[in-house]
């Protein structure tokens, strides 16, 4: 993956809590062997109502997805941050996020970026007022900035670490192969591969 | 040395090295891999010329897409899939459990069945449910495709030490009260994402009383109030479940584990991050009214007032559940018709939950125009049930009798809710279109689903004996 070091871009307002991921991408849509072409199945749902946001040409080209606490709770799929990132998004910007659904946005450069509910608040009726308004948030120096406005956030660090220098995770574990191999032979003998009942 | 939690401990017996920044590489000791979210990470491993470290280690089974009405798959998205999965288990020497199998089912289903789940493991698997078993003590978490590809190359993971969180159930759990809704009253008690970040230990009275089939189902639902993990300790409840199945160690190996298990509790004066406390000693059957595992109430309560709820997310949330439900507040559960009942899933798919809705079934009907599906958890389930003769009182109510699979809890396979039918299910989301594009969905034990496909509305097993006194 290349380094992320910063974006920059419009944004859209998604003014809804609890945002599963079946809602992101229902389960039908998920059924595909490649890694792109999910977003059709994007708030397929949501998206039959004509006034929903992603549907409004002024949020026509955003990057950046405002939504409000515990976006992505749910299932592990991870054709939820394949869906957004293939639609275009770069960033979603919430108050808290599902656990599974975090790790899993990171590992493909979706940035997801946690700021306390006036914060959020304050984005999103700013591109609600002004859709043209640019968003940036910085990886290295851990802020986001709007017009004149600043906010710090904080990131697990080592997917930042990751994401800063467009790290190949399983190479970078693959170098501590020495220490792997250590530890499976002191696995306890009940637990052994082959001897764990697995066969 | 300082008093340590479960979680804390198969943490320490599994840190590999320190990946920096603030992560620990972390050996998982079973990985457990499914049709819907592997194909991916098999490509990833391919394309990059590696291959699966510890195949061992590894068991993989057809479960999200199978039908369940027929052991044939004609769908050709599921045939890919599927065929995808052979393939590359065949390429990598991984056991798989196919449809039809005598060991196939829901993957979160055969795995403590087989015997392969133990205390203090770690266990991971690309479905959110993976949670089930902490039930065995084991720390078991849901991780994505690129995860996924990760244990494949290297059987380990980078993660950052997770919080700790106790569940401390106390009192004594009334009859007719089910783990299930023990479980829905704590999380409409603390909220769909107030354990993020943690691990869950459930602790007290209530908890050891569990059978393990009821300790699944407790540790299942832990992802619905947002944790990693659900954990309970190991006890003789454990180890005779464990002594039973059918790959569990034998022998000296057994003796060994046995010694090893019965020290992997917590600690006396470990310190939880966080500790909730709950009576169930005044519990009654548990519904949800809404789109999400928290928005539940007693089935004696009546659909809630948005306006009751304390915060303006919580009250625009229920808003916009009751729209999409279609009910209206005052209105009470029992009176909410139900079109489909839906038996099964990794929540409430095995042989005591398949017990507990034929006890209530037994010489009953389903209502007039009520459809009922009971899907056994696995292919051993549904064995056991037919020896027990289960699957008769099942289809001589009226309901269809099935293989197994993940089924309706899903909608990513044949069974799905049609159009906006309303189904009480014993699943574990009611998240919207789950079941089905606008399916309505409401989370119930297996008893009170019976209860309810016999009157064909929200109803527990004691409004059968009492026609009239409801
Ligand atoms: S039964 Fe439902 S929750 Fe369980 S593994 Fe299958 S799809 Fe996931």
């Amino acid at each position: 993956m290349l380094p992320l070091t910063e974006h920059t871009g419009t944004a859209v307002p998604l003014a809804r809590s609890d945002v599963d991921t079946d809602q992101i991408i229902p389960s039908d849509y998920c059924r595909r062997l490649t890694k792109t072409g999910f977003a059709p199945g994007l708030f397929a749902q949501w998206r039959q109502d004509e006034d929903f946001v992603l549907n409004q040409s002024r949020y026509a080209g955003a990057t950046v997805l405002v939504a409000e606490r515990n976006f992505g709770t749910g299932s592990s799929r991870e054709p939820a941050v394949w869906a957004l990132r293939d639609w275009g998004f770069a960033v979603v910007v919430a108050e808290g996020f599902g656990d599974i659904f975090e790790r899993n946005a990171l590992k493909n450069g979706l940035l997801t970026v946690r700021l306390p509910t006036a914060a959020v608040t304050e984005v999103r009726s700013a591109v609600e007022a002004d859709p043209a308004l640019l968003v940036t948030v910085d990886l290295v120096g851990l802020e986001v900035r709007l017009g004149e406005r600043r906010w710090s956030f904080d990131v697990d660090g080592h997917a930042r670490w990751l994401l800063l220098n467009g790290l190949d995770e399983i190479d970078l574990t693959l170098s501590h192969e020495d220490a792997i191999a250590a530890y499976e032979r002191g696995r306890p003998h009940w637990l052994a591969p082959g001897t764990a009942g697995v066969r | 040395m300082t008093p340590r939690t479960m979680a804390q401990k198969v943490w320490d017996a599994h840190v590999v090295t320190t990946a920096g920044d603030g992560a620990d590489l972390i050996y998982i000791d079973l990985h457990l891999v499914h049709e819907a979210s592997s194909s991916q990470a098999f490509d990833g491993l391919r394309t990059a010329g590696r291959r699966v470290r510890a195949p061992g280690l590894t068991l993989a089974v057809e479960d999200h897409n199978v039908p369940t009405h027929t052991l044939r798959i004609t769908d050709p998205i599921s045939v890919e899939q599927l065929e995808t999965l052979r393939r590359n288990c065949a390429e990598h020497g991984i056991e798989l459990f196919r449809h039809g199998d005598r060991a196939q089912g829901v993957v979160h289903v055969i795995a403590p069945e087989l015997g392969v789940v133990h205390p203090g493991m770690t266990v991971v698997c690309g479905d959110s449910h993976t949670s089930t078993h902490g039930a065995f003590g084991a720390l078991a978490f849901g991780i994505g495709t690129t995860d996924l590809e990760h244990v494949l190359a290297t059987q380990t993971l980078a993660l950052r030490r997770p919080r700790t969180m106790a569940v401390e159930f106390t009192g004594r759990a009334p009859a007719g009260v089910t783990a299930k809704d023990m479980m829905l009253a704590l999380l409409a008690e603390v909220g769909a994402n107030d354990a993020a970040g943690h691990v869950i230990e459930y602790r007290g009275d209530p908890v050891r009383e569990l059978s393990m089939e009821a300790r699944m189902t407790m540790c299942n639902l832990s992802v619905e109030a947002g944790a990693r993990a659900g954990m309970i300790a190991p006890d003789d409840t454990t180890f005779a479940y464990l002594e039973r199945a059918e790959r569990a160690p034998t022998g000296t190996a057994w003796e060994d584990a046995l010694a090893h298990w019965r020290a992997h509790t917590t600690d006396e004066g470990a310190v939880f991050d966080r500790t909730v406390r709950l009576d169930v000693s005044g519990l009654t059957p548990f519904v949800t009214w809404g789109t999400n595992p928290g928005q539940a109430v007693p089935l004696s309560e009546v659909v809630p007032e948005p306006d009751s709820f304390s915060s303006e997310p919580e009250r625009d949330s229920a808003r916009r559940a009751l729209r999409y439900m279609d009910l209206r507040p005052g209105t009470p559960m029992r009176d909410i018709p139900i079109d489909m009942v839906f038996l099964g899933s990794c929540t409430n798919g095995r042989v005591e939950d398949l017990r507990a809705a034929a006890d209530v079934l037994r010489g009953r009907k389903l209502a007039p125009g009520t459809e009922m599906l009971v899907v056994p958890g696995s292919m051993a389930v549904r064995a056991q049930a037919e020896a027990e003769g289960l699957h008769e009182v099942f289809t001589a109510a009226g309901a269809s009798w099935r293989f197994s699979g993940c089924s309706m809890c899903l909608g990513m396979n044949a069974d799905r809710v049609r159009g906006e039918r309303r189904c009480a299910s014993t699943s574990n989301r009611n998240y919207e279109g789950r079941q089905g594009p606008r399916a309505r969905t409401h989370l119930v034990s297996p008893a009170t689903a019976a209860a309810t496909a016999v009157l064909g509305r929200l109803a527990a097993p004691a409004d059968l004996e009492e026609p009239c006194s409801r």
